[in-house]
């Protein structure tokens, strides 16, 4: 960084005491001490260009290897690691996806025998009231006594049963663990990846300094203000709480929408 | 009563399927998106529309525009549920036409509600 910063030095102090000898020599009409000072001014620049074009091809290469991006290099053993995330993150997709479908799976089948149970509950309830209010005859009581029987016979089983299927729906949350690893892992990889092209951006913009190029960032960022328009949709808000421009749940919904007449 | 349920993830459906089943609404038919969703509609003689709004292909938003711009389907409620949740996306929803907005994670209680202020509405 500080090299750098000294070849600049180096570039812009040659640059401003060759420009004052190039008017002196102007002045004294010694055209030649000008075009030898406008050459030299030349070849101070170049030299800083191609140096910072060679650190910054340098840097480059060496984080294409860092990341084997390049499935061709020798480094890459088995994928990059561009590639490698974008798996991982498939698999949590797959994993998460598994997990909610297993748990529903579970609920769908639990929710139809507690019903039929309560429906079950609820019969007999209502005919062992009548037994005792002594209500139902002797015939009536044994049929009575017979369906209380089985359905203490029934909801044993199938409680059980239920009871099964919720240690199922708690073993299927499991993919936390394994998803929370994952995702550990690519997210230190993203911060690797910012940090190597923010030094890349650096020594760039190095390169624009000798070069005398200028972008225009306005237009940049109008144009990137373009891709993400509204109707595209962004996605989950992840700081909703700090956003003025987001609503924080459904009552601001609700609020919004009744302050425009809803 | 027939109703339509459009988000790209099929676990999103399975539970949006499961509340309405639970409120009673058995005829559920589902799309993944707004392109396959708009020839259901067109075709399908639905009585209600539920859709996510960022879904890859045509998104909800676009979808419900198509709806309010179509004769025969203009009148359809649709009740979007998503997780979009800037302000000038609700507004820019309101304003194309949407009957209710809910905003994921949402709860059983609040689908019920808004399904119910929709029926209530419509039949008013």
């Amino acid at each position: 960084m500080e090299h750098k910063d000294s070849s600049l030095g180096d570039f812009e102090s040659t640059l401003k005491k060759h420009a004052q000898e190039l008017v002196a020599s102007l002045e004294k009409g010694k055209f030649g001490d000008a075009v030898q000072l406008i050459h030299e001014l030349n070849q101070t620049r170049d030299r800083g260009l191609y140096q910072e074009v060679g650190k910054l091809t340098r840097e480059l290469h060496s984080a294409i290897v860092n990341f084997q991006i390049d499935p061709h290099m020798p480094q890459a053993e088995e994928v990059s690691q561009i590639t490698d995330a974008t798996e991982r993150l498939s698999y949590v997709v797959r994993l998460t996806e598994g997990a909610a479908n297993r748990t529903m799976d579970l609920v769908e089948q639990s929710t139809p025998l507690m019903n039929s149970l309560s429906t079950d509950a609820k019969a007999l309830s209502a005919d062992w009231g009548r037994f005792m209010r002594r209500e139902i005859g002797a015939e009536e009581f044994r049929e009575l006594a017979r369906r209380v029987d089985g359905f203490l016979t029934r909801s044993e089983k199938e409680t059980h049963e239920v009871a099964g299927h919720l240690n199922d729906i708690l073993l299927a949350q499991d993919y936390q663990d394994l998803t929370g690893q994952v995702i550990k892992r690519v997210t230190q990889l993203v911060t690797e990846v910012e940090s190597n092209l923010l030094k890349l951006v650096l020594m760039a913009s190095q390169v624009d300094r000798f070069a005398g190029i200028e972008h225009d960032r306005e237009a940049m960022l109008t144009e990137k203000d373009q891709e993400k328009h509204l109707s595209q949709g962004e996605g989950p808000q992840i700081h909703a709480d700090k956003r003025e421009d987001v609503v924080s749940g459904q009552d601001d919904v609700d609020d919004l929408l009744s302050s425009l007449g809803f | 009563m027939k109703i339509l349920i459009v988000d790209d993830f099929s676990t999103m459906r399975r539970i949006i399927k499961n509340l309405l089943r639970d409120l009673g609404f058995t005829n559920t038919a589902e799309a993944d998106d707004g392109t396959t969703a708009l020839p259901m509609l067109q075709s399908g003689a639905f009585d209600f529309l539920v859709t996510d709004w960022n879904m890859p292909g045509m998104s909800g938003i676009d979808l419900l525009r198509h709806v309010r711009a179509d004769d025969r389907l203009k009148h359809l409620p649709v009740l979007m549920v998503t997780a979009e949740a800037k302000r000038d996306q609700i507004i820019e929803a309101a304003q194309a036409g949407v009957n209710g907005y809910v905003v994921k994670p949402f709860t059983a209680q609040v689908l019920k509600e808004k399904i119910e202020k929709i029926f209530e509405r419509v039949n008013s």
